[in-house]
């Protein structure tokens, strides 16, 4: 990370989706930083952001866990997210949910300015530039979260860093589409949800690519998991994953 | 219009599986959002067109009252009418006695999703009276006998085989071709007679005009203005947040509308209107009557549902959204579908029955992106799963199992405790092939997929070098 940046303390929010089920994000996200040059610390005490209840309708649940988020990562200079909905949690939707409580809103304020998705922060904040990855350029095509798209205005910043790690990228016909994963949606409407991902998938494989790769861990599980129900060698991984590919920890 | 919205989840699985509307649907999802982008790439201010559009709405619905006011005098001025109706009954009986009042046997009607809306038809037929859709997706669906599942194409779920059926069915003249072409000539065919033979047109409208006492309707089949102009009787049936200050406003909303609906730069017939015919036209209705339908929506002003009074029913937000283009306007079982739909119809019916549509969301906010008026749809949607879960409406799992969630989730050491026996179990089920293929209260997940196994313990707390 470069010059006055450097002595900025910078945690890692794993998210609850990434420290449960692929610990392997967070670790590829851990090496990344510190490629780019950041210490990065990992506090003991984060869970889950509360999107799930938020979007869910649970406003008390939404709150009492933000409450903690907000404890937890409030003392850092930079708190980092490899993921696209959970950075949207965090910057658009916790300083509405304390409208009547003003301290807490001047802290959700501060944390939602100093919170950044992962390739964000790569990119703009530590501007790291990954060199050519010892793996060999892959040809891949890349999911864009609507969260990402829409929601924070990102599209640029995971295509540069895959770019400039040498990989080929066939992008997908449709990439404004929802994959229809919705969190709660995808048990709730599943077979909606599962027809949403069918088509998201014959785009994927209509790409040619071998490798899927996205910035949000739920939009890769339910492509992941309708591509391995129907069969298909496509690998599926997660922007850090790719990128520290060969990266000794 | 019978309200059928809880079933949902039953309906959309069944769209699912009907090939004919699933090859309706995906005609559907490609060709209007690329003829939108392409009519909105030739107008460069469209982006600041869509704030300028918001900001007159939001105005218009603050100074409503005033507006109405000014519009009603103007039309009253001019020997017209207008019925303001609290209720859709209130409004069914304005209409039927209007009707009664000029002695009607035939009626002919042009679009008009109010007038669905209050199921204007079914009580038009049980006073005795004939009434004859004259838009052509209307007019199919009325021979179906079925609701309609857009708002700008109301028939686009019929496969035009089924069109075919239907002609051949209900006409006694022979259809000369089966195609497009063949199906539009008959309809003409058929409905122009009607034309003649109305003693009521009935038709909707996009815009009321405050300033002028203007009532504009928008169409592109021209039979607005056959149903407006050959009857002696011109009933307009409209809702209360169509009401916009000045001429020059209008501008505004019709270079929007077209091409948020259809990615027309303008539709092809426009057509304003201010009262009955002066004495000295020729032609023209004798009575003009406009009915406002509140149905609802004034119990919307000046709270957080405001915004939804913004709607100029262009019909992008449908066209755009990854569900209705999965299930289409069927589905969910009211005139209103889509995200509209699921934001609106709560308000207007009842919360209770409309409960999944807002569920039936993935937050994507692809309506969002493309709503000429902003309005903004998640914040609806949230709200409305906000009062569901607050009313118990959400179901007791859903509701328990966030509780449970925001309960181990704030506190990180039994969260990391439960985490530790968890993980490696449900690694142990995921087994060799790495993923789960069933887990219980998950299994809506499973509906035509797996769920990639754990890796089986926590990141966040392991040594790290």
């Amino acid at each position: 990370m470069a010059g006055k940046n450097k002595t900025k303390s910078v945690a890692l929010f794993a998210t609850c989706l990434i420290d449960l089920w692929r610990p392997g994000v967070a670790r590829a996200a851990v090496r990344l930083l510190e490629d780019a040059g950041v210490k990065v610390e990992v506090p003991g005490g984060q869970t889950c952001c509360g999107q799930v209840n938020y979007n869910g309708g649970d406003e008390k649940g939404a709150k009492t866990l933000a409450k903690h988020h907000i404890r937890v990562f409030e003392k850092f200079d930079y708190v980092v997210v490899p993921s696209g909905s959970c950075a949207d949690m965090i910057k658009n939707h916790y300083p509405g949910l304390f409208e009547d409580d003003h301290d807490m809103k001047k802290k959700a304020l501060a944390l939602a300015k100093k919170t950044f998705e992962l390739t964000v922060f790569l990119t703009t904040i530590a501007k790291w530039t990954p060199s050519h990855q010892e793996i060999g350029a892959l040809k891949i095509t890349y999911h864009d979260s609507c969260s990402c798209r829409r929601h924070l205005g990102i599209q640029n910043q995971p295509r540069e860093l895959v770019a400039a790690a040498g990989h080929e990228i066939a992008e997908l016909p449709g990439a404004e589409v929802c994959c229809g994963f919705g969190g709660l949606f995808a048990i709730k409407f599943g077979d909606i949800s599962s027809h949403l991902a069918d088509k998201k998938c014959t785009a994927i494989k209509g790409t040619g690519a071998k490798t899927l790769v996205g910035a949000d861990l739920g939009c890769l599980l339910n492509l992941e998991g309708r591509l391995m129900a129907l069969g298909e060698d496509i690998e599926v991984l997660h922007i850090a994953e790719l990128l520290a590919r060969g990266k000794q920890p | 219009m019978k309200l059928a919205s809880h079933l949902f989840p039953e309906k959309a699985k069944e769209a699912l599986h009907d090939q004919n509307l699933q090859k309706a649907l995906g005609l559907l999802q490609v060709g209007f959002p690329e003829l939108r982008r392409r009519a909105i790439a030739n107008l460069p201010d469209f982006e600041a067109l869509r704030d300028q559009a918001a900001t007159i709405k939001d105005h218009s619905l603050k100074n409503l009252d005033k507006l109405t006011s000014a519009f009603t005098e103007k039309i009253e001025s001019r020997g017209g009418q207008v019925h303001m109706c609290a209720t859709a009954e209130d409004a069914r009986k304005a209409v039927v006695k209007i009707c009664q009042e000029v002695e009607a046997i035939k009626i002919t009607k042009s679009k008009s999703m109010v007038t669905e809306e209050i199921s204007l038809n079914e009580a038009i037929e049980a006073a005795g009276m004939e009434v004859v859709e004259t838009d052509l997706g209307e007019y199919i669906l009325q021979l179906a006998g079925e609701p309609p599942s857009h708002i700008v194409g109301p028939a686009l779920h019929k496969t035009r085989q089924q069109v075919v059926d239907l002609f051949k069915k209900h006409h006694d003249i022979p259809l000369k071709s089966e195609s497009g072409e063949g199906l539009v000539a008959q309809a003409r065919e058929v409905l122009r007679a009607k034309y003649f033979e109305a003693d009521v047109g009935i038709t909707g409208a996009n815009f009321l005009i405050a300033e002028t006492g203007t009532v504009v309707i928008v169409t592109n089949e021209g039979n607005a203005d056959l149903c407006r102009v050959l009857p002696k009787t011109h009933i307009v049936v409209t809702s209360l947040e169509k009401v916009i200050p000045t001429l020059d406003d209008l501008s505004v909303f019709l270079k929007l509308l077209g091409r948020s609906a259809t990615g027309q730069d303008i539709t092809v017939y426009t057509t304003l209107v201010s009262g009955p015919k002066d004495s000295d036209e020729s032609g023209g209705p004798e009575n003009f009557h406009v009915v406002i339908v509140d149905g609802g929506r004034s119990k919307l002003l000046g709270t957080d549902q405001q915004d939804l009074l913004r709607c100029i029913k262009c019909g992008a937000c449908m066209n755009h959204c990854p569900v209705y283009s999965a299930v289409g306007g069927q589905a969910y079982g009211w005139v209103y579908p889509g995200p509209i739909g699921a934001a609106l119809n709560p308000a207007l019916t009842n919360p209770w029955e409309m409960r999944h549509l807002h569920q039936a969301s993935t937050f994507c906010g692809a309506c969002e992106a493309v709503c000429p008026v902003k309005i903004p749809l998640i914040k609806m949607f949230r709200f409305w799963r906000t009062q569901s879960f607050d009313d118990h409406i959400t179901g007791r799992g859903q509701r328990f199992s966030l509780r449970l969630w925001a309960y181990f989730a704030s506190r990180p050491r039994l969260y990391a405790m439960k985490a530790y026996f968890v993980l490696p179990l449900l690694k142990i089920m995921a087994g060799k092939k790495g993923y789960l293929g069933h887990l219980p209260f998950l299994g809506g997940w499973f509906r035509g997929r797996v769920l990639p196994g754990p890796e089986g313990k926590r990141f966040v707390g392991e040594d790290r070098k």
